[in-house]
């Protein structure tokens, strides 16, 4: 009994860090729409600040202090980031912000190494605090009990901000009906500021917060993103007292899976995940998404058509230039060209997806990875030839696909892209830790392709014939019945359903589709590697892709391609440098800024515009 | 239009990579070395210092085979696949004889299996897995640093000195930390068969919940707690640890606490009393150890970590290898390593014939607090080579030689 009670308070205590954040995110995302993936990067700027401010302030007013001059220092710092990177992109097309947050994360990442220096910090004590309480025997640091009591004040006070101020009318009338707050004369630019400051604030009180129990470390952006996105989630995103349930109920079963499942603390926090949106598919306290946004975002999109004569021509010749660079260019060429060709199918494969499809996946690595670790597996448990697992990668990740797009179809946009999301993780967590038949982190090593395959040029030409092909292959779909019946079930269910398209059984077919695509991608890259690791199943590969695919241009047939082949090169470029993190995020907010609809669709309309393409009512 | 982008982009890259290159004056050895230098600043800036005062030293005693050294410092961004390209890049198109490296083991693993495929000599620095030089070892691919299992075994060596019988493990759940775990177990139940593990918890990797793990080993009531975390879940382990009483009265041993990298941020709430490996870089003041620490100091306005060491014995390696190849073909230097006999900074190595690990050892002792900072006392240097199986047992775990 005495440990069960031990036990659920350090929960409760675990819980309150998680929930400042998450309410952050919450409360961002309620209101603007914003997925905000640099939240994570809030979290930890704010524990290096008030680790700054307590080496200055002295003693227990100087501890408080500090906390609290941190949330409003990165609150400040979230109100720039709202003014100077969001507001020039709210008018594009959705989620295509996230990009811009993630350029915040990589800028982020660089100044804290330049400003703070690489060593971990531990986090100092709260003054009179140190030691412990002894609750029915058991002890309980102080601070835990301390922190266990302040939470639910700080929940309580941001509860009578919302539902009994004028900004919170305002705030929870945007989350509601955002457009129409804004036919009522609101200011929406600076309501949006000032959510984005709050929750910006909230989670640099939550990096602060956790100080004494830890400290500020360069790697605990990303270490909390995915759970703070879990807690948001589970809780129905938006709201808050939906976000300190399952702050708690995430805290307290990770409690007791440490000590009673002690192998399986990555996956459980998913499991729960993936049961709890199969039961309440909108969280538990969070409503089901009325249709917020009164038609799309942004201008309307110019119907697609196949590639003009001289596109064509153009696209031969590019293709020849690339069948010729064996001959003229260095064996170093092939590789950096294999490695961007295999990146652009995976690219492509997601953007028949999203672009297409509209359905925005945020775990797309679940299924290039995966195809890249059936393979693997196959040549390594089951002795295969290297063409039967090549030929098993697709269809593995197909099938994969089907399975969790079948589960994930229930659920429309942000929680449809966070269900694809908890099981792209569930994957990777289970690869992970099931160290026996995925060698875990160590990963499988030794797999290379058959002999008549095994070399530079010639597998060059391999991955080259496969991916220019799969990307022919994703275009000639995306003109053929199907692709027309996918973006009618995209721009509107309901008159495709009456017209007799099974809207789902469509979607998950192009689910599966874009899964089996991205398992070519996959089977191409583990054997040009030789090796795969749970890397190539991680959060952020997934979010490469979503980034080139946004920065490439969503509403662009070729735009997963032209992302992925510009991000690839620049970066390969980049890596080169000290402080290339910091030059790439630059660049990456500088283009969402100039080209909100993307490289191809700004190019295509600067062209347009200067009369070079000839513009949609020509044609 | 939109092909004509992506064709542009293409051709943008394709140009990129065929540019020529500067030419070079050819009057150099070139080394590539890959590592995380991002993504663990604090582990790889030292790394490279070290690297960068060893080959200052070696150029200005007239170089390797009467031409200067030079390395050539690519980051991977800890990724292995992007590693394997730049082994790549570094051997075909920058001129590199060998290529060194890494921090984490699954880019050294990703960087071995390219290595052992393609033929190019790869000296592993820091690394740690096992499995590097035996179950997935080639004949490419010589190791420096003492492995997960050397180091364990040292330790298993001193906990089965003392009385404990119940051990608990605390370790995280990923490939090092089982590693860890089951190298220790195996030596120590070899050396003390009464010994029973009580708890084993594996908290997954820098996500720590400390409170429950502390809660959860202190439930089994062990007589001595084995740890294998590090960096922030270290951090958090021994601040939560220290608060409940969890080592109070009983024998803690930590795998790797010892290093600066790890122990220097805790400052005055390192743990007093661990049993652990490291490096007493503060009390190495004569032979080699002292005069790589004197020097080091001198160069630079900082002090060293093991890093730093290791980096500056990579360099010894490998001049000592080239020397000994006369050459910078592959084979000559593959050969060449293959029981190189290296005067190191830690004293005389090998690198083992027989599985490619060099004999570098640890330094073994005990954690103390001093001046309000943890440093390891009546440590004692433990030479790498008595701890490691038999032949017959690599032999049977390196299956592929």
């Amino acid at each position: 009994m005495e440990f069960f009670v031990a036990q659920i308070l350090t929960g409760l205590a675990n819980a309150s860090s998680l929930f400042l954040v998450a309410c952050g995110l919450s409360l961002i995302f309620g209101v603007t729409r914003i997925v905000n993936f640099a939240h994570g990067s809030l979290y930890m700027l704010g524990a290096y600040t008030g680790y700054t401010f307590m080496q200055v302030l002295p003693g227990a007013v100087g501890f408080w202090t500090a906390i609290l001059l941190a949330g409003l220092t990165v609150g400040l710092i979230g109100m720039l980031v709202e003014m100077l990177v969001l507001r020039p992109v709210y008018r594009a097309p959705e989620l295509f912000q996230l990009v811009a947050t993630f350029g915040v994360i990589l800028v982020v990442q660089d100044l804290t190494l330049m400003i703070w220096g690489p060593e971990d910090l531990l986090g100092p004590r709260a003054p009179g605090l140190r030691g412990v309480y002894r609750i029915m025997g058991e002890p309980i640091p102080k601070y835990d009990i301390v922190l266990l009591i302040l939470t639910p004040f700080v929940a309580l006070a941001l509860w009578y901000l919302i539902a009994r101020t004028r900004v919170g009318v305002l705030v929870r009338a945007a989350t509601q009906d955002r457009e129409m707050v804004g036919a009522l004369g609101v200011n929406q630019a600076w309501l949006f500021t000032g959510v984005f400051a709050l929750g910006s604030a909230l989670a640099g009180l939550g990096g602060a917060l956790q100080l004494p129990k830890g400290g500020a470390d360069l790697l605990m952006d990303f270490t909390i993103l995915a759970p703070i996105f879990v807690v948001v989630v589970i809780g129905g995103m938006g709201s808050l007292p939906g976000a300190y349930l399952a702050a708690i109920l995430i805290s307290v079963l990770n409690v007791f899976g440490v000590t009673y499942l002690p192998q399986s603390t990555l996956v459980l926090m998913y499991v729960v995940m993936v049961v709890v949106l199969m039961i309440r598919p909108y969280g538990l306290l969070g409503r089901e998404e009325v249709a917020g946004e009164h038609g799309q975002v942004g201008e309307p999109e110019t119907p697609i058509k196949p590639a003009s004569g001289p596109v064509r021509l153009m696209v031969i010749a590019g293709l020849a230039v690339l069948a010729l660079v064996p001959v003229f260019g260095s064996t170093f060429a092939q590789v950096l060209l294999t490695d961007i060709v295999i990146f652009c199918l995976f690219a492509a494969s997601l953007h028949f997806l999203l672009g297409l499809g509209g359905l925005v996946s945020f775990g797309h690595a679940a299924y290039y990875g995966g195809g890249a670790y059936i393979a693997a597996l196959m040549v390594k448990h089951a002795g295969s030839p290297m063409e039967a697992a090549f030929l098993l990668a697709p269809l593995g990740a197909g099938l994969a696909a089907l399975a969790i797009g079948w589960v994930c179809l229930r659920l429309t946009g942000v929680y449809f892209a966070m269900l694809t999301l908890a099981f792209a993780q569930l994957i990777w967590s289970l690869v992970f830790q099931w160290g026996e038949v995925t060698g875990g982190d160590d990963g499988i090593v030794n797999i290379w392709p058959a002999d008549w395959l095994n070399g530079t040029t010639i597998y060059y030409y391999f991955a080259l014939a496969l991916s220019v092909g799969g990307i022919i292959v994703l275009r000639h779909v995306a003109h053929s019945p199907f692709g027309y019946a996918l973006r009618a079930a995209r721009d509107s269910a309901r008159q495709a359903e009456a017209t007799g398209i099974d809207t789902r059984r469509v979607q998950l077919v192009a689910f599966g589709f874009a899964g089996m695509m991205g398992g070519v991608a996959g089977g191409l890259f583990v054997f040009s590697k030789g090796s795969v690791f749970p890397n190539e199943l991680e959060i952020v590969r997934s979010f490469d892709a979503l980034i080139v695919v946004f920065l490439g241009g969503v509403k662009t047939l070729a735009g997963g391609v032209a992302g992925g082949a510009f991000f690839k090169g620049i970066e390969d470029l980049l890596t080169r440098f000290e402080y290339w993190r910091l030059v790439m995020g630059l660049l990456i907010i500088f283009v969402v800024i100039v080209a909100p609809e993307g490289i191809v669709g700004s190019l295509r309309k600067a062209a347009s515009r200067l009369g070079i393409l000839k513009t949609a009512e020509q044609t | 239009m939109k092909r004509k982008t992506f064709l542009r982009g293409l051709a943008a890259a394709a140009a990129l990579v065929a540019l020529p290159l500067p030419a070079l004056a050819q009057d150099t050895i070139k080394i590539g070395e890959i590592n995380h230098y991002k993504r663990m600043a604090a582990f790889a800036g030292p790394y490279k210092m070290g690297i960068e005062l060893a080959v200052e030293e070696v150029n200005a005693a007239g170089g390797v085979l009467g031409k200067p050294l030079e390395f050539i410092f690519r980051d991977d961004q800890g990724e292995p696949g992007e590693a394997v390209k730049i082994a790549e890049e570094l051997m075909t198109r920058e001129g590199a004889v060998m290529l060194t490296g890494t921090i984490l083991s699954n880019v050294g693993l990703a960087i071995s299996s390219f290595a052992g495929e393609k033929g190019y000599v790869y000296l592993a620095s820091e690394p740690l897995a096992d499995s590097l030089v035996w179950a997935q070892g080639n004949a490419y691919t010589f190791r420096l640093r003492s492995s997960t299992y050397m180091q364990a075994a040292m330790l298993a060596e001193a906990a089965a000195k003392t009385d404990a019988v119940r051990f608990a493990t605390i370790a995280p759940n990923y490939a090092y930390g089982k590693d860890a775990v089951a190298a220790f177990k195996e030596n120590l139940l070899r050396l003390k068969p009464e010994a029973e593990f009580v708890a084993e918890q594996w908290p997954a990797l820098f996500k720590i919940d400390a409170g429950a793990e502390v809660q959860a080993l202190e439930r089994a009531k062990p007589d001595a707690i084995y740890n294998v975390t590090f960096g922030p879940d270290l951090a958090k382990f021994v601040r939560d640890g220290t608060d409940r009483g969890l080592f109070e009265g009983r024998n803690v041993y930590g795998l790797l606490s010892g290093e600066p990298e790890y122990l220097d941020p805790l400052g005055d709430e390192a743990p007093e009393g661990w049993t652990v490996t490291g490096f007493p870089w503060y009390d190495l003041n004569d032979g080699p150890a002292g005069d790589f620490v004197a020097a080091y100091q001198a160069r630079y306005d900082d002090y060293p970590r093991l890093g730093s060491i290791v980096g500056y014995m990579t360099v010894q390696s490998i001049a000592a290898a080239l020397e000994r190849a006369g050459s910078t073909e592959t084979e000559a230097i593959r050969e060449a390593f293959e029981g190189l006999e290296v005067a190191s900074a830690m004293g005389d190595i090998t690198f083992r014939e027989i599985d490619n690990q060099s004999t570098m050892g640890a330094y073994v002792g005990a954690t103390a607090l001093q001046d309000g900072k943890g440093v390891m006392v009546d440590w004692e240097y433990k030479d790498g080579a008595n701890y490691l199986p038999s032949d017959e047992e690599v032999r049977a775990l390196r299956p592929s030689q």
